[in-house]
């Protein structure tokens, strides 16, 4: 408990909130002083665009850049020159989407997902199938909610080009065992593409061992500011594609009427980017990384069973959804009798409890659930099990409320 | 505790678990969606009008205490209304909801509602219905 208050300590949100039980971190997460601290520093002293000036503040501000890709390569176990910095996980799946999938599907050629997606992982294909034919199809999940790979022989045929799976679910915890999936699909010469916009911030991701070709996370769900997230792409394929945007710093020689393509990851990074946000990103991932990310993951697991036991046992109106195995994520879904997931965040917030309502960006998995909304808790390295019975209590007496509604 | 007694009572309980005028309108002469794409909830509002005058409204759809008694309540209201006394109505109810005005008497139980003004986050779901007829009429 005392490392986990000197945790606290480190984000003042929280530290300046006591009245607050945030129980939204999957939507983001809040931020340390580090990372604060880091974007205020940069403007201060290190200002200046990168990959151009011919001063010495403009060298300062790439070296800051160029660090905190080293920093984000660190986290995920990739190489330097694999980390392109986008906007967030949204914007990675359509850089893929756009720069692999336009060019490469062609009519009749299958997209593999799951029923499990967030919109972020359904809708850029959605589009790229529109434009190029291409026919999606979903891994369907068990009533417990973890990939049903029973078919999956049935479903990797030779016509399927690329598999697109989360890793972590946003709405079930679920952790995909995606390495297993990505090895089936290589073999069937699949490209495959993981969102870990829920794994990268909670657990200890090494990419060249989940056996994917990319890998998309967000910055704000880790600790970083809104506007920085990360693509990991396998060097080899990086090469091969074509770019996403085009404009300046991602290009190699410029004519009138046409020009040529620098390197990645630059060729990916168009204009100037989030310089600020990259660099305190960074400073997110080295914050995380000191903590340990296996240690996070434990913490997130510990609580995620704490809440499940307390709920099982003391709230037989509550309907969690999700695997109960121990090996899932610091996040849950639940609805309380037949009350609307609204009415419930909304009593849950006179007590101070922040949780989301609604589909969370997944309404084929809601729709597969038989639900229109959920009420979502999540975790993260700052929850504590006070916090959880907070939650708990409060859930009692909205229980109590409403129960002639039940 | 005293905002969740205030919204949530026994009228607005009512209209959400037993909604008035629910159901398809057969014979319809407008139909209009209203949709909360951030939380999935839907309305559909249809009207039967005779001349300017909204003869009957039914809704259906899904959604949260809010939204439906919304709906059902706002139903019960336009039957009888002219197209131009529909829209007053809908921008009284969007005044006491979006800024806070006390409830026009021409609200009825809709006044019920006032108390959303207070949740920011449930202000769409107060007015979802009342957007979908704005959009059938306006």
């Amino acid at each position: 408990m005392g490392r986990l208050e000197a945790i606290r300590q480190d984000f003042p949100l929280i530290v300046g909130r006591p009245d607050l039980v945030y129980l939204d971190s999957a939507a983001t997460a809040q931020k340390p002083a580090v990372v604060l601290e880091a974007l205020q520093q940069f403007y201060l002293h290190t200002n200046a665009n990168v990959h151009r000036g011919a001063y010495a503040l403009s060298m300062r501000a790439t070296q800051a850049y160029e660090d905190a890709r080293r920093s984000l390569a660190r986290l995920v176990g990739a190489q330097e020159n694999e980390i392109i910095f986008v906007r967030n996980a949204t914007e990675a799946l359509n850089l893929v989407a756009y720069a692999w999938g336009l060019h490469n599907l062609k009519p009749g050629d299958e997209i593999l997902l799951s029923e499990m997606e967030h919109h972020a992982n359904l809708v850029p294909w959605h589009l790229i199938a529109g434009q190029t034919g291409a026919v999606i199809k979903a891994i369907p999940i068990t009533p417990d909610g973890r990939l049903d790979l029973d078919g999956l022989d049935i479903l990797l045929t030779p016509k399927v080009r690329l598999v697109s799976l989360v890793h972590a679910s946003n709405v079930l915890g679920t952790l995909n065992p995606v390495a297993q999936i990505a090895a089936l699909a290589r073999d069937k010469g699949a490209l495959v593409v993981v969102d870990g916009a829920q794994s990268a911030p909670h657990l200890p991701v090494r990419v060249k061992e989940l056996g994917a070709d990319f890998f998309a996370f967000s910055g704000h769900k880790m600790g970083g500011p809104t506007g920085a997230g990360v693509l990991w792409g396998r060097y080899e394929v990086l090469q091969q594609l074509p770019p996403f945007l085009g404009g300046g710093e991602m290009i190699n020689e410029v004519f009138v009427d046409h020009s040529t393509y620098t390197k990645p990851p630059q060729r990916f990074e168009a204009g100037t980017p989030a310089i600020a946000e990259a660099v305190a990103l960074g400073v997110a991932a080295e914050y995380l990384m000191n903590i340990g990310l296996e240690r996070i993951w434990e913490h997130d697991r510990e609580l995620v069973q704490y809440a499940l036991t307390r709920l099982d046992q003391e709230l037989p109106e509550v309907c969690t959804y999700g695997p109960r195995t121990a090996d899932r994520g610091g996040v849950i879904a639940f609805t309380v009798g037949g009350l609307h997931a609204h009415d419930v965040a909304t009593a849950l917030e006179q007590y101070g409890i922040a949780v989301r309502a609604g589909h969370h960006c997944a309404q084929p998995l809601h729709r597969k659930l038989g639900v229109a909304a959920t009420v979502r808790a999540s975790f993260y390295l700052y929850t504590t099990h006070e916090e959880v019975d907070r939650w708990v209590e409060a859930l009692k007496k909205v229980r109590d409320f409403f129960k002639v509604w039940l | 505790m005293s905002l969740l007694d205030e919204l949530y009572r026994e009228t607005l309980l009512h209209h959400y678990k037993h909604p008035h005028n629910f159901g398809e309108l057969a014979g319809a002469t407008v139909d209009a969606q209203g949709d909360n794409p951030s939380c999935g909830d839907q309305v559909r509002l249809m009207l039967r009008l005779e001349g300017d005058t909204i003869a009957q409204a039914r809704f259906v759809g899904q959604g949260c205490a809010i939204s439906t008694a919304s709906a059902s309540m706002m139903t019960d209201l336009l039957e009888g209304k002219t197209i131009s006394q529909a829209l007053r109505l809908a921008q009284q109810f969007k005044a006491m909801i979006v800024e806070g005005s006390s409830p026009s008497p021409e609200l009825g139980e809709l006044s019920v509602l006032a108390g959303v003004h207070q949740l920011p986050a449930r202000v769409k779901c107060a007015t979802l219905g009342w957007n979908a007829l704005e959009e059938a009429l306006g």
